[in-house]
């Protein structure tokens, strides 16, 4: 719609509430609805961790907390390659674009290796989704998240794929844009999570 | 496809540039009309549906243990000898509602007019995101569908209610059901998920696609709610998925969320879901009081009083929605202290809701009535919404609400908001909206016919419960002849079922009258009602792409019986001023 | 039909019943205040040919008159329901001299556990009975409420009491009734396939009476040699206890039915 929208009514523009494109505005709204889906989650996190106290596992009793902390590094880099890639695509840089596309799908693809690896390292050690809150909400947090990495994946692979195929060339960074803001989105609830499921 | 094609003048107009094939044009079709037309079919379907699953019950209640008429169609897991189970009665319950709140009400007010008039009323040429939008409608087929097809698996479908209270809910071995229960989330999820993608296109659509002149102050109220509905769930939607999803996973993979045993929230559950209820509660009614404005407007023949106050009271419902959720959980064993600032904030809300209904008695006021069928249901609603809104006032206040809780009064209380409310403005806006749908009038005569016998009968049969429920009648009980304080109300569960039964046969009249106008009603003027806003600016059904001349905006969205104009009693919003050029507007 | 509450036989009953009545009045006023209106509109402002509608986008005087006027009537309304509530369901409501009674609620019946003839829970002297509920009149009764799968909701019509039973918690419910008699409990949460038939007999008695009834079942539990005492567990009373110390937990399974 965007294209035509001058010519359409005659010269005018339409009415915009807020000043940027469409994409971009139906992507942050998706995301509020994604904050409320995660603060959902923490919330009941939060709820059942208070209700339970004194059985709650200390920080590293269960969870391997160093695998973790590089996997967060890892995942804090995809963001660094994911505005590159952006950066490369907003300034004509065919080369970095594609490159920098291709890194940021790598890199969150080993993101999920890592927390895939983590997953049967617990598992082999007996401590699943039913063992007890701490369980149950673990793994539906960390999976939740892994599940929106898992997304961002595919998307990116597209957009690699695209990419190579000259698709964000001559400027067209928009697409890139709006997927860069659910990229970062993902990695900020991350850092949440890494915080409040890990460290605290 | 259609294309924009620039004229020499610099107006654009659309054009046809091929048929589309049937498939793309009528299934999966990303044109906004036809994805609300689309709506409209699947959620009549279900407002059928769940009619006919509250006929059955209202059997049961009235002659317990009595064989039901084509009771011998049901297996023996439902209704051995045509005699409705206990098990059966409770998945009806919560069947009704279900489809009632979520694939009805909820399909009819947003699925269906959210798409079908946003863009119209705004003047666009279609969806932020038309693919989008068709994949929310395919996302709400197999919904639909998953919960219909519970019914048929074993241990039947769901049986902890709609609102699905925790362990009954979580564990099989309590409600004796399982697959059905879970298919209850699956079907649940994928509406969210539905609903959560609709949501995002409605509200991109309306901050960024307006014509130009359309700014926010001159959206017809119907946009104003719809906008704000699709915030509420758009916000709302996320919290309920997740209580979803952990409760399936309670009933699956063995976690405790909501299961005492090992520290596990019962109440948490019943926060999450009431975070999302009661957005909810107020998804099911702002478009309603859209509609309702909009068209109490035109058929007074003036602009809406106070439409200011009017936004701002849908804006000041929306935030105080997020913060009264408890009201529902005063006798839950929350702490009473919550429960006291759950109280206050209740209290507040229900201002707004009296401002809307003061000021659509405003709009009325020397107004030149014109009765026709929208008008009359629209009334209707304002006439029934207040008692459901008083009637509210009564569970608002905790300690009196110590008394009717999980009563009949409660019982009447959703259904005067949600029949009486929301269903008699879904069935103003059906009328209201028809020929611009289908480009042909529903009939007049009969559309009275059916208001008045809605109306009466409604009253007949919800009216009663009202009275059961002070005598503490309570609710879900698959026969409440075994308590000697309702023991002698057997008789008003008579009045009330057949009323019932007379109410739902005059769903009849209304079909007949659908489905025959839409191929041999008479043929609908672009604009039947004399109205003001943009949808009526273009032709009876509006072609792909909706305009022929791009409109721009000089107008609010109400302009009746302007002084200025003498030659007709309405303005168009798009109506150019050097043409008509009213002082002011 | 039923135009109004049942019979009222608790204390707070009264205050319960006042709160309808006043909600009636001003719900009622704004009832008819709006219906009549709008009747009186329809057939004064009915169209007629030649009129014309009166241009008007609204009044801000009457807006601020229509707003103010509910906003204060509902803040008034919850402030005199905040001290019933408090009054009735505060942590701290039920009056020290309360006789305890703990009442467990399963799929579906009531249990109802006794504190004896020392009138204190988790002692040896402790006694059950299912679907049973007997206390005296014109004391304060104060009862632990326990579920043991379920969500369940005590309701007893005439004494205005409602309180949802839920597993895991034990939840404080008081009440005093100022009438001898038999009523019901009702179960008013749905629980399961049994939820309508979920109900308990309940006794009032004189307080000589009751002193009587509790020694008999005393006596008939230690002639049939079935234990009467039931084990106390330290995992209850931990999320709604009151410092009061006198409710201590008790296990149903082993208790004598």
């Amino acid at each position: 719609m965007e294209a035509h929208a001058m010519p359409y009514y005659g010269g005018r523009a339409p009415e915009k509430g807020l000043a940027v494109y469409t994409q971009k505005v139906g992507m942050w709204v998706f995301l509020c609805s994604e904050v409320m889906f995660f603060t959902g989650l923490i919330g009941s996190y939060i709820i059942l961790r208070f209700g339970a106290s004194e059985t709650w596992p200390q920080p590293g009793e269960i969870l391997n907390i160093p695998v973790t902390a590089i996997n967060t590094f890892i995942l804090i880099c995809s963001s660094v390659t994911m505005v590159k890639a952006f950066a490369a695509s907003e300034m004509g840089d065919k080369r970095g674009t594609r490159l920098y596309t291709l890194a940021t799908a790598v890199i969150g693809a080993a993101f999920l290796g890592v927390q895939i690896y983590e997953y049967s390292e617990l598992l082999g050690h007996g401590f699943g989704p039913w063992s007890g809150l701490y369980g149950s909400t673990f793994y539906t947090m960390t999976g939740f998240h892994g599940f929106h990495v898992f997304s961002g994946v595919v998307c990116m692979t597209w957009a690699t794929v695209k990419a190579f195929r000259g698709g964000y060339d001559n400027g067209n960074y928009q697409g890139l844009e709006v997927l860069g803001l659910y990229w970062h989105f993902v990695d900020l609830v991350w850092i949440i999570l890494f915080t409040i499921v890990y460290l605290i | 496809m259609a294309t924009i094609v620039a004229e020499p003048t610099g107006i654009p107009v659309v054009e046809e540039h091929h048929e589309m094939s049937f498939i793309r044009k009528y299934i999966f079709s990303s044109d906004h009309k036809v994805i609300g037309i689309q709506f409209l079919f699947l959620s009549l379907f279900f407002l059928l549906v769940g009619g006919l699953l509250a006929m059955l019950m209202r059997w049961q209640l009235a002659w317990p243990g009595r064989p039901m008429p084509f009771g011998g169609l049901f297996p023996e897991t439902m209704a051995p000898d045509g005699i409705m189970l206990p098990e059966f009665y409770i998945s009806l319950v919560t069947m009704h509602g279900t489809f009632m709140v979520f694939f009805a009400i909820m399909l009819l007010l947003v699925g269906v007019y959210a798409n079908y008039l946003i863009p119209l009323q705004i003047g666009a040429p279609d969806m932020a995101f038309p693919r989008l939008n068709m994949l929310s409608f395919w996302t709400a087929v197999p919904a639909g569908l998953i919960a219909l097809a519970s019914f048929a698996v074993e241990g039947g479908a769901a049986g902890a209610g709609w609102t699905s209270y925790a362990p009954l809910s979580g564990m099989p071995e309590y409600s004796g059901v399982s697959m059905g229960q879970q298919m209850w989330i699956v079907s649940l999820v994928l509406l969210g998920l539905s609903s959560i993608l609709g949501s995002t296109n409605y509200i991109t659509t309306v901050i960024n696609m307006r014509a130009p002149g359309m700014l926010w102050t001159r959206m017809p109220l119907t946009v104003w709610a719809l906008f704000i509905t699709a915030i509420l769930g758009l916000l709302a939607m996320p919290v309920l998925s997740g209580g979803l999803i952990m409760l399936l996973f309670d009933q699956t993979i063995g976690t405790h969320f909501f299961l005492p045993e090992t520290g596990g929230q019962p109440l948490l559950w019943q926060h999450l879901f009431w975070f999302f209820g009661h957005p909810e509660v107020y998804i099911l009614i702002l478009p309603a009081m859209g509609f309702v404005s909009e068209i109490l407007s035109a058929g007074s023949r003036k602009p809406v009083f106070g439409y200011k106050a009017m936004v701002g009271a849908i804006v000041a419902i929306a935030f105080l929605g997020f913060i009264v959720w408890g009201h529902h959980m005063f006798q839950s064993g929350m702490n009473p202290v919550l429960g006291t600032s759950f109280m206050v904030s209740t209290m507040v809300i229900a201002v707004p809701s009296a401002i809307k209904t003061f000021n659509w008695m405003g709009t009325m006021w020397r107004g030149n009535l014109h009765f026709h069928t929208p008008m009359l249901f629209a009334i209707g609603f304002v006439m029934l919404f207040v008692i459901g809104g008083l009637s509210g006032i009564f569970m608002a206040s905790a300690p009196f609400d110590i008394f009717i809780h999980d009563t009949y009064f409660i019982v009447a209380h959703i259904h005067y908001v949600l029949f009486g409310g929301a269903l008699f403005a879904i069935f103003a806006a059906i009328y209201y909206w028809f020929p611009k749908m289908f480009g042909r009038m529903m009939n007049d005569r009969w559309g009275k016919i059916h208001f008045a016998l809605t109306f009466i009968f409604f009253n007949l049969a919800f009216f009663p419960m009202h009275t059961q429920g002070l005598a503490g009648m309570m609710r879900r009980l698959y026969d409440t002849s075994g308590y000697t304080h309702t023991a002698d109300l057997q008789g008003t569960h008579l009045l009330i079922t057949i009323s019932a039964f007379a109410l739902f046969a005059t769903g009849v009249i209304f079909a007949i009258n659908f489905f025959g106008s839409m191929f041999r009603g008479e043929k609908a003027p672009p604009n039947p009602w004399n109205a003001t806003s943009l949808e009526w600016q273009t032709p009876s059904p509006p072609k792909h792409g909706n305009w022929e001349q791009a409109p721009v905006v000089y107008h609010g969205p109400h302009e009746y019986s302007h002084p200025d104009v003498t030659d007709k009693d309405w303005l168009a919003q798009n109506e150019r001023p050097d043409v008509v050029s009213p002082a002011g507007h | 039909m039923n135009w109004s509450l049942p019979e009222n036989i608790a204390t707070y009953g009264g205050k319960i019943d006042a709160l309808f009545w006043v909600i009636t009045i001003v719900t009622g006023i704004a009832f008819v205040l709006v219906e009549v209106g709008i009747i009186w509109f329809c057939v004064k402002y009915r169209r007629r040919e030649g009129h014309r509608a009166y241009y008007t986008h609204g009044s801000k005087s009457l807006e601020v008159l229509w707003t103010a006027v509910p906003a204060l009537a509902l803040v008034a309304l919850g402030v005199y329901s905040a001290s019933v509530w408090a009054y009735i369901k505060g942590r701290d409501a039920a009056p020290s001299e309360s006789l305890h009674i703990a009442v467990s609620a399963k799929q579906f019946e009531w249990n109802v556990t006794y504190a004896g003839a020392d009138e204190v829970l988790g002692t040896s002297d402790d006694f059950s009975t299912r679907n049973q509920l007997h206390f005296p009149v014109n004391r304060p009764i104060l009862v632990w409420l326990e579920a043991e799968d379920v969500l369940h909701s005590f309701f007893i019509p005439q004494l205005r009491v409602k309180q949802d039973a839920v597993p895991g918690m034990t939840i404080p419910v008081w009440f005093e009734a100022t009438k001898t008699g038999d009523y019901q409990i009702g179960c008013a949460e749905l629980c399961g396939l049994g939820h309508y038939r979920m109900r308990a007999r309940v006794t009032i008695h004189e307080p000589a009476a009751y002193e009587a009834w509790v020694g008999e079942q005393i006596a008939a539990r230690a002639a049939s040699g079935e234990p009467t005492v039931v084990a106390a567990s330290a995992d209850l009373g931990n999320d709604v206890g009151d410092g009061t110390g006198q409710h201590a937990g008790h296990d149903h399974s082993a208790g004598g039915m």
